[in-house]
């Protein structure tokens, strides 16, 4: 991997961006890398836009301001792409991977001219599908994982599965579709 | 064994205060405090650790119960922030002037208005003259090791003075990095029992807190508290020693970074010093000789300590996360620059205004920093002494 890879994540209050970002910092914690995963508050609000980042590294991070030139960039709501523009500063020779059930190609022109790699995930399908509910964050995780070929993805996911067995204590049913939502989101994302 | 973990540096503190296991925490639970005293309660649910923890309806009730505790012979801690520490203010002199060692978590947020809950050093620097010893920290793990470091401070016979933790808002109260924590057992042999030499519940002693003092007292008083803090240098470098020993992680009253040959330098509080190191190094490439020197005992003040680390510098950028709006420097920009001016170090100096109300400070905003005093250093012009960074007017 590259020395340092930057992350920004794009969602709503709600849609758990944070907690997407804070479980790529645990994951890739897991795997020997130094790690941040941050939110940057607003106003507390549910639907509002809200801004997540990480950063990982085989180095110790020093830097603690937020990230405006991403390797990476992580739409969980479709809708953001009308009003945030979340292209910007976005690494020409990085990703965005955006939660949709569209073609790469119907996106572009809402993309503002970005000429590096799109991504598409169906994150909203694969939740209901496998948790009957919709929590986009761990399609989300799966996908950047795979696209940025982070880690390993077998590793990935018996880390996450750790960590969902920690995560999910009390409620162990929930745990087989989360792992089942990742591996589909690895397959599905393109 | 050291264990490294990855947790927010709320969390990382109230690891830190479990292992402390203190005997009491009054605490103002919800907003404007933070998740520091959630962690804790928890903690207390669950039997990790046997504090008595009193929710209570302010942060001046917080304090004032605190000092009663801590009077009556209790290892003593609360948690806040931002306005919180606002209202606690009048109490945390009391505290001070008892000569209670009571500890204070502290995440650093910008005071009101506008209304605002993001990172600045208001909170701390409006309450920087209240007696309280002070430290900061640059991440996560600082926040940690200084409050495993603090009781030892504060509670020594020389000191016994209160101390505030202090730690960034957001950028790293809020922000998953990496940890090496102590195990359990290490932290509490380190931090050991608190066996104070006065305490109200002692059997057999007659004692008063806080009673009226005549004016024929008041100056010996504040005489005798003044010299505790001064104390609390030599004691904050001891404990610093041990600690070393325990973790293998050194502090002393400032970390030093690349100022060995530094031309030009720039100090620095907080999680921003992190991003001025980077500075300093992509600065170092391009050959320019810049350093940064950062405080973490902002309480006492270690002036001539300071002035000797900045002695062959000449061009300073100091750096302030604070409007004291006393329109001519910031705090840490008049402490500098009354210490280099006793110790007869005159560089050319401009102080900074920067990061309210959580206002980014990148790289690239500190490099431009670095360019004034290269700028005012060619035209032998320092201009406006006192600026405002990333703002626009």
């Amino acid at each position: 991997m590259k020395n340092l890879i930057e992350i920004r994540w794009h969602g709503r209050g709600g849609q758990g961006a944070k907690t997407a970002a804070l479980l790529l910092a645990d994951v890739a914690f897991s795997t020997g890398m130094y790690v941040q995963g941050f939110p940057e508050y607003g106003p507390e609000r549910m639907g509002a836009p809200i801004t997540a980042y990480n950063r990982l590294s085989a180095k110790a991070i020093r830097n603690h301001s937020n990230i405006y030139e991403p390797d990476y960039v992580v739409v969980v709501d479709e809708t953001l792409l009308d009003t945030v523009h979340v292209t910007d500063g976005l690494k020409e020779d990085g990703a965005i991977i955006i939660n949709t059930s569209r073609s790469a190609k119907e996106l572009l022109p809402r993309l503002r001219g970005y000429k590096g790699r799109v991504c598409t995930i169906d994150a909203r399908r694969i939740s209901l599908e496998t948790l009957g509910k919709y929590f986009p964050n761990s399609p989300m995780l799966a996908a950047i994982v795979k696209v940025s070929s982070i880690m390993d993805e077998d590793i990935f996911l018996e880390e996450m599965r750790k960590s969902y067995a920690h995560k999910f204590a009390s409620k162990p049913e929930v745990i087989e579709g989360n792992m089942k939502a990742l591996s589909l989101a690895l397959q599905e994302v393109q | 064994m050291a264990i490294r973990d990855r947790l927010s540096g709320n969390e990382a503190v109230a690891v830190a205060m479990r292992q402390i296991n203190p005997d009491v925490m009054p605490a103002y639970p919800i907003t404007p405090s933070t998740e520091i005293p959630q962690y804790f309660t928890s903690f207390v649910a669950n039997g990790q650790v046997d504090t008595e923890f009193v929710p209570v309806e302010s942060e001046h009730s917080a304090m004032s119960a605190c000092i009663g505790s801590e009077a009556a012979g209790a290892r003593t801690i609360t948690a806040t922030s931002s306005c919180g520490l606002a209202l606690m203010w009048e109490v945390l002199n009391v505290a001070a002037s008892d000569r209670l060692p009571i500890c204070l978590a502290l995440v650093n947020r910008a005071l009101s208005g506008p209304i605002n809950i993001n990172c600045d050093h208001s909170d701390a620097m409006g309450a920087r003259d209240t007696g309280w010893i002070q430290l900061f920290a640059e991440n996560n793990q600082e926040a940690y090791d200084n409050m495993v470091q603090a009781y030892r401070i504060a509670e020594h016979p020389d000191v016994m003075l209160p101390i505030m933790v202090c730690q960034d808002g957001f950028i790293t109260s809020h922000a998953v990095e990496n940890i090496t924590l102590l195990e359990d057992d290490v932290v509490k042999s380190f931090v050991g029992e608190y066996n104070p030499e006065h305490y109200l519940l002692k059997d057999g002693e007659s004692i008063a807190y806080g009673p009226y003092a005549v004016t024929n007292y008041v100056m010996e008083a504040r005489r005798a508290q003044m010299q505790g803090l001064r104390n609390a240098k030599q004691v904050a470098l001891d404990v610093a020693k041990e600690f070393a020993a325990i973790s293998g992680r050194e502090y002393g009253f400032f970390e030093e970074y690349k100022m060995e040959d530094a031309e030009y330098a720039m100090v620095i509080i907080g999680s921003a010093a992190g991003t001025a190191k980077d500075t300093a190094d992509q600065l170092r490439e391009q050959g320019i000789r810049a350093g940064v020197l950062k405080i973490r005992l902002f309480r006492p003040f270690p002036a001539e300590e300071i002035a000797h680390a900045l002695r062959n510098v000449r061009y300073l950028a100091i750096m302030d996360r604070t409007e004291d709006f006393n329109t001519n420097c910031g705090p840490l920009g008049a402490e500098i620059k009354a210490a280099l001016f006793n110790n007869n170090y005159h560089p050319l100096t401009l102080n900074y205004c920067y990061g309210l109300g959580g206002r980014d400070v990148t790289v690239e905003s500190l490099t431009s920093v670095f360019h004034d005093l290269m700028e005012a250093a060619e035209t032998k012009d320092a201009g406006e002494t006192y600026r405002y960074l990333s703002v626009r007017e």
